[in-house]
């Protein structure tokens, strides 16, 4: 328990000193709760339509007021929390695998595997990164795993980078080396000493990127590709209220756009927070 | 010169990769073009004809050559939807694309620089915090969700701006062309009624891409005139008595641009993503509509083609940025 106590000390010190960042925690915590128990919190069906009630401004009885169809705008952004955040979380954690993986086979072994993934990483680096994803959603086909797909591929140089630079760095240090006279083969010494070692920076990388994985897959939804209608999610929600602005409807669009940004923002914040715990040096 | 035609050669493989990228993304993986063009109630016999009109029944090796000859010879196939050929339309739309990005470029870059400037040389203070909150919202927002907000506010709300309804009101009528960018096409041929619409119906797309590229290049400056600023030799300008807007504009700020137009290149690719989305909530005619258009019909040679371009495109750019860079900063010209 002593060598926890000195980065618990550290990590309270953060999330006291800078309060945006206990801010972005509760944040967090709340998108946690709406994605594990949205669909039971909501207080409407959020596919049930009522055509009586069609475009209500926000009211006691509707806290966001309702779309065209009379569906309780709130409980849909409810419920499409745990979609768009589970895309997000899916994306993240099967890059994380590869990508991390990937950057430290690079940087460990270096040559033949080095270039391969270099020319990989090059390659979809070649592309402007949301045009390849609609490329990609567009040819496998319009369904939520290949969202995941797309939005994991377009965040794999980032990792791979983060992954290969941390273990050059550490690939001739003592404990390898040490690993090594012990009798430990290279995949060994690669997952049992190198990758618990960069282990850190990659947790700070993924979130980091669970913000732009969100923005991402709403972005995709809402030029039609990926989740479809009726399906409770930000992007299609914004995209269906978008018609409804220049009538003056504003809440259709502003209720799902608020709450794709606010869960954007909270997991950008908390990816700084987390940053400057585990590596402070790269504070700005 | 060398140096130049080293670069020049150095974005070949990125050509090539996007190209073969391309090809794999349409005809390798197992979404059929085919059965597309038949439709839905089409017979497993038509399908297979259209597979041998269109050459999906050759060897693999075979069709990547077809479509390297294709495209060196500007065949993009046909489009579904408007019955042109892709190339046509993606060169009538490309103009319009081109125009709102490099806008919502300049709307940042105007924007960003100076506020970057001020944050590292006022240094938390006021500018420096307004700085750090426009930079985490800024990459927070979803473009397509601030440009709905524009709508409303400067359209619906103080109707200070016109409907998001394409490149000019429904009155006027598009300028002689020339460069296909209606501000200077419509500048060119004096009708300024036609230059004020264009201006107007740009405004807003403009302004919300030029938010969205905001945060990454206020970002950068702001550190990297930090670590200018930081620098010895700023010192000494200092301490030879130049003023301090001396010091800051011709010592500090030509040196800390270049780790900015570094980051154009990645500003670039988040700015050409980005104009798909401001497109279809501005009902702007570029290629980015163009694309979501064929997107939902289904419509595979449209997509394609606006894929290569943006990606064309898009390597282009960085030889560009790469080549500026090598104009301003001596080191880059002799380091490789």
């Amino acid at each position: 328990m002593k060598g926890l106590a000195a980065p618990l000390r550290h990590a309270r010190f953060v999330v006291t000193e800078n309060p945006v960042t206990g801010f972005a925690l509760a944040l967090f915590i709340l998108f946690i709760v709406a994605a594990v128990f949205g669909p039971s919190l909501a207080p409407h069906d959020p596919l049930a339509s009522n055509t009586a009630q069609a475009l209500q401004p926000p009211s006691g009885q509707y806290w966001f007021g309702t779309d065209q169809l009379g569906r309780d705008i709130f409980s849909r952004a409810l419920v499409a929390a745990r979609l768009d955040i589970g895309i997000a979380a899916a994306s993240v954690a099967l890059v994380f695998a590869m990508g991390g993986f990937a950057g430290l086979a690079s940087g460990f072994f270096g040559g033949w595997t080095d270039a391969l993934v270099g020319r990989l990483s090059d390659t979809i680096m070649a592309f402007p990164l949301f045009v390849l994803a609609m490329a990609i959603v567009a040819a496998l086909g319009n369904t939520v795993p290949n969202i995941v797909l797309a939005t994991a591929i377009i965040n794999f140089p980032l990792y791979v980078r983060v992954a290969r630079a941390e273990t050059t760095t550490r690939r001739d240090a003592g404990f390898v080396d040490a690993a090594r006279v012990a009798g430990h083969r290279d995949m060994g010494v690669l997952l049992g000493q190198v990758m618990p070692n960069i282990m850190p920076l990659m947790v700070v990388q993924m979130s980091l990127t669970m913000g732009y994985a969100i923005l991402n897959a709403a972005g995709l939804s809402f030029i039609g590709l990926g989740v479809r209608p009726p399906t409770p999610e930000w992007g299609i929600m914004v995209a269906e209220g978008a018609s409804f602005i220049v009538s003056g409807e504003w809440w259709v669009a502003l209720f799902p756009g608020a709450t794709l940004m606010v869960a954007v923002f909270c997991f950008n914040l908390l990816g700084d927070g987390l940053r400057d715990i585990v590596d402070p040096r790269r504070r700005t | 010169m060398a140096g130049l035609l080293l670069r020049l050669a150095g974005s070949l493989p990125a050509l090539a990769a996007v190209i073969v990228v391309t090809f794999v993304l349409t005809r390798v993986l197992p979404g059929d073009a085919a059965t597309y063009f038949a439709g839905p109630t089409a017979s497993a016999e038509s399908i297979a004809q259209i597979k041998a009109m269109l050459g999906l029944d050759r060897p693999l090796p075979e069709q990547f050559w077809n479509y390297i000859v294709a495209l060196f010879h500007g065949n993009l196939g046909m489009s579904l939807t408007t019955g042109q050929p892709v190339l046509t339309d993606l060169a009538a739309r490309l103009p319009a694309s081109a125009e709102l990005t490099l806008c919502g470029l300049f709307v940042a870059i105007g924007i960003a620089v100076p506020l970057g400037i001020a944050a590292a040389v006022r240094q938390g203070k006021m500018v420096d915090h307004v700085c750090r909150v426009l930079v985490t919202a800024g990459v927070s927002l979803p473009v397509f969700f601030t440009g709905l907000l524009l709508v409303y506010v400067f359209y619906f709300r103080l109707s200070w701006l016109p409907a998001p309804l394409g490149r000019l009101d429904a009155f006027a009528s598009p300028p002689p062309t020339v460069t296909g960018f209606f501000l200077i096409d419509a500048a060119i041929a004096g009708e300024w009624e036609t230059w004020r619409s264009a201006a107007a119906q740009l405004i807003l797309p403009a302004a919300t891409l030029g938010l969205f590229a905001l945060a990454p290049i206020a970002r950068i400056t702001r550190a990297s005139m930090l670590a200018v600023l930081g620098a010895e030799f700023i010192r000494t300008a200092r301490a030879s008595g130049l003023s301090g807007v001396t010091v800051i504009i011709t010592y500090a700020l030509r040196n800390a641009l270049l780790p900015v137009i570094t980051t154009l290149g990645m500003v670039f690719s988040f700015l050409l993503g980005a104009n798909v989305l401001v497109e279809k909530v501005f009902a702007w005619p570029g290629i980015g509509s163009y694309a979501v258009e064929a997107l939902i019909a289904s419509d595979g040679a449209p997509v394609q083609g606006f894929v290569l371009t943006m990606a064309i495109l898009y390597v282009l750019l960085n030889l560009t940025i790469d080549m500026v860079n090598r104009a301003l900063d001596p080191r880059a010209r002799r380091g490789s």
